[in-house]
């Protein structure tokens, strides 16, 4: 079976312009959604309490919502079902200090008569604990952009570098707009999933950019959007494939995982498309946009050969005894 | 050629290898390790606590402060105004020619800055270093006595590290509900400090209507009662004696059949007891802990032996966690929850159940899309893949990795990548196989050229994930652990493994030159 003919060549470059403008249109929108709508911090980031409750009978939620009500201290709480109608999540943002009294102890007394539950989860997040991991996930975050873009400078050269980092800031960006939009909560997981979108996408990216070096290197053309159209149209099968398989990997996840990854499958299932799509249409294009020089690297490739075969040659002629 | 060669060997040994190990973890049938389950998947409870090491200065210089009180009354010395405000204590010597003696006794305390306002007024506080010092100690302390306490409490592997410089996680695995949890957090939190100190019988009469200041001038301290009583006493702030000198604790019932807690003095402890004892009769004593009066009972006669008790309204479990508390020794300072995360025995059951479909639907999608894709080739890549699901298994299990539901959804998502090495070396053998190559030379070509694409893209993957386990917490840890781990077994399993087999199987493919069978196109 084939997706896609191996022989055949796309020409993305010329149709990139359109494709860049729906990637702005998208990235405008996820910041205009970002700005407005604002993001969802969950308790991990922003502190506070999350109880989780199994009733062994029929709830409304209404039932708990006027419980809760008129108690100064939990009148802000947010009340919803998780997966399904007799799992109840509630959301405080208070948090205590105590050990031996905590809020899900209190919320237990309290709740005692809408009927029989179990505590299945307390999560608690002090502000102290809270602005630790917002610092840490924001440095994760910062420093793999900073890393990829070391490596990728080494082991390509500064404008593949800068071109991936953009795709990645591009995805990120699309992805944080859908969080947005959708209201998911963030929390650390979230953001795993964010920095494993991170991976994922410069994955694909750099089987594209790999074979664009390679392309560079070997291909009669000098015309660098030719080189990429070749590159991007010969991957393409793979990369298809590959997102497909992870499309569906996390799908399954998202769709039997359990309510509490839903989030996280939610993002990456998010990242997937996003990435892919970027990795064929968007990243390449910043490439030509750079205006990477086919003719300066190659004559920087064969200088650096030059090199080596003098080196080469000086040492057989040292080894030789002639020197 | 041969059909054993060396890549293939490495497959299928580390195919047997992640299945013995990954085995029993499956079923119980079969005898030896098996994988850690996190708490998020077993069910337990997560703690970070924070240690108040202020509290544990404050209470160095009040310890001082009773070894200067207790020396001068010991030695016949005349001593005034003793007082303790914050983290210094002043006092003054009212006879001169004592200075002396007071100056040889304080010069043994290397730890203490001395100054004096007047010649014969003292001000003494902790060095700095000190200070340093004793809050350091604070916590290893509490470390100490909260995995003390948690052993006695008899919990499966209770585990109890510091974090940072002042932090304290607890882990508890196996807590089976709500009300176990709340009694090792009750316990873990319990002070257990215990002091007798001596009522301030002159002023006592005065407690309501006393100003804070006024008694903080006057060297006492107001605590409220144990019972609902709301009443309150007024105690010398300087303790007679603390649980540091009990040397044993235990439940028992007094004559209404109420618990109490027995407690024996130490030899020092029951001396400076008898002492106190002897010189105040008539007077009474309050028993203390963690700050509130439970007793106060008349001095009738000197007491020795070195035996009391707290009566309370107790029940047997209150009583039970006091004496833990007393014998596995106070807790140098108060300690607070910073953070906490329980997660209840059915949820974890739950989860685990959830992400197992989630898994083995997963793989059935990939598994039967490569076969349907590249035929032979795809099920040469899907061998790779069982493989790879149980090496990472059997090499977490082996080296005590802990996996976690966030670790599930990694090797859910490793099922997905994995393929992918596979994926670019089967295109890229298709690919020269279409520009009219040999099968043999398309094989060949295409693990060397499909090399370097791999590399790079799992590295930097690499990179992104070693960077979500150095600042990751828990559960994400183990989401890093799975698909670091997953990035290297698809990397060995398809540059080593799925070449070994192409190796071995090429006499066969190259006389049956069926490529359609072989690589789906």
């Amino acid at each position: 079976m084939e997706i896609f003919k191996n022989n055949t060549t796309f020409d993305f470059m010329k149709k990139r312009k359109p494709f860049l403008g729906l990637s702005l249109v998208f990235v405008l929108c996820s910041f205009l959604l970002i700005s407005f709508k604002g993001l969802n911090f969950g308790i991990d980031f922003n502190g506070g309490t999350l109880i989780q409750l199994q009733y062994k009978n029929n709830i409304k939620l209404e039932d708990i919502r006027t419980k809760l009500n008129n108690i100064p201290k939990y009148n802000n709480s947010t009340i919803t079902t998780f997966g399904n109608d007799n799992e109840i999540l509630i959301k405080v943002s208070n948090t205590t200090t105590n050990i031996d009294k905590d809020i899900g102890d209190e919320l237990q007394t309290i709740l005692k008569s809408t009927g029989s539950f179990e505590i299945r989860r307390v999560d608690m997040v002090g502000p102290k604990v809270g602005n630790e991991l917002r610092e840490k996930g924001l440095i994760a975050l910062v420093l793999s952009l900073f890393i990829i873009l070391i490596y990728v400078s080494f082991r390509f050269e500064w404008k593949f570098a800068v071109t991936s980092i953009f795709a990645l800031i591009h995805d990120v960006i699309i992805a944080i707009g859908f969080l947005a939009l959708f209201e998911i909560d963030i929390n650390l997981d979230i953001l795993a999933a964010i920095l494993t979108i991170l991976g994922y996408s410069l994955n694909d990216t750099i089987i594209v950019f790999d074979r664009i070096r390679e392309g560079v290197k070997t291909s009669k053309s000098n015309q660098l959007d030719e080189v990429i159209n070749e590159s991007i149209s010969k991957t393409l099968s793979r990369t298809t494939l590959t997102s497909l398989t992870t499309f569906f990997v996390v799908l399954t996840l998202f769709l039997f995982g359990g309510e509490i990854i839903h989030g996280f499958s939610f993002t990456l299932l998010v990242g997937v498309v996003v990435g892919t799509y970027s990795s064929i249409f968007i990243a390449s294009s910043f490439l030509s946009i750079l205006k990477f020089s086919i003719s300066d690297y190659r004559t920087n490739e064969a200088q650096k050969e030059k090199d080596r075969k003098d080196k080469e040659r000086i040492r057989k002629l040292y080894e030789n005894g002639r020197m | 050629m041969q059909f054993i060669n060396f890549r293939i060997s490495i497959l299928f040994l580390s195919l047997f290898l992640g299945l013995y190990l990954t085995l029993p973890s499956i079923s119980n049938s079969f005898e030896g390790k098996q994988i850690n389950l996190g708490l998020d998947l077993q069910g337990g409870l997560y703690m970070r606590l924070g240690v108040k090491t202020e509290e544990a200065v404050i209470n160095k210089i009040e310890s001082i402060g009773s070894s200067i009180k207790y020396f001068c009354e010991s030695n016949d010395i005349l001593i005034d105004d003793l007082n303790i405000k914050d983290d210094t204590i002043s006092f003054l010597i009212l006879d001169n020619d004592e200075l002396n003696s007071i100056d040889e006794m304080l010069s043994e305390m290397t730890n203490i800055n001395i100054n004096k306002l007047d010649l014969n007024n003292y001000v003494i506080t902790l060095t700095a270093q000190d200070i340093i010092l004793t809050k350091n100690l604070a916590v290893t302390q509490a470390i100490d006595t909260i995995r003390n306490r948690l052993d006695q409490f008899g919990l499966s592997e209770p585990s109890v590290t510091k974090q940072g410089i002042s932090d304290i996680v607890v882990e508890l695995p196996g807590i089976k509900n709500q009300e176990e949890e709340q009694q090792a957090r009750e316990l873990i939190s319990k002070t257990g400090k215990l002091e007798l100190m001596a009522i301030d019988e002159n002023n006592q009469d005065n407690v309501y209507s006393l100003s804070e200041q006024k008694i903080k001038e006057l060297g006492s301290k107001k605590l409220i009662s144990s019972s609902n009583s709301g009443q309150f006493y007024l105690v010398k702030s300087i303790p007679i004696l603390t649980g540091k000198q009990v040397s044993n604790a235990s439940v028992a019932f007094n004559e209404a059949n109420q618990p109490i807690i027995s407690f024996s003095l130490d030899s020092l402890g029951s001396k400076i007891f008898g002492d106190f004892t002897a010189n105040n009769i008539g007077n009474r004593l309050a028993v203390v802990l963690d700050g509130k009066v439970y007793s106060a009972p008349s001095i009738n006669e000197r007491i020795g032996g070195g035996h009391g008790q707290i009566s309370g309204d107790f029940t047997i479990q209150e009583a039970g966690n006091v004496v833990i508390a007393l014998k596995s020794g106070s807790l140098p300072a108060s300690i607070i929850m910073l953070e906490k995360r329980s997660v209840g025995p059915s949820l974890g059951a739950d989860s685990i159940k959830t992400s197992m479909l989630a898994l083995i639907s997963g793989f059935v999608l990939v598994f039967l899309f490569m076969i349907i894709y590249y035929r032979n080739a795809g099920l040469i890549s899907n061998f790779a893949l069982i493989t790879n699901i149980f090496i990472i298994i059997g090499v977490m299990t082996l080296f005590g990795a802990t996996l976690t539901l966030p670790g599930m959804a990694g090797i859910v998502l490793t099922v997905g990548m994995a393929v992918d090495a596979n994926v670019i070396i089967n295109e890229r053998i298709r690919e020269l196989l279409k520009s009219g190559k040999s099968i043999t030379i398309s094989i060949k070509e295409g693990y060397n050229n499909a090399m370097t694409a791999i590399l790079d893209a799992n590295i930097t993957t690499l990179l992104v994930a070693v960077i979500l386990y150095a600042y990751g917490t828990g559960p994400i840890k183990g989401f890093a652990i799975t698909i670091s781990i997953g990035i290297f077994t698809s990397m060995l399993t398809a540059l080593v493994g799925t070449y070994g087999i192409y190796q071995s199987l090429l006499p066969k493919i190259t006389t049956e030159k069926n490529i359609k069978k072989w690589f789906g196109v």
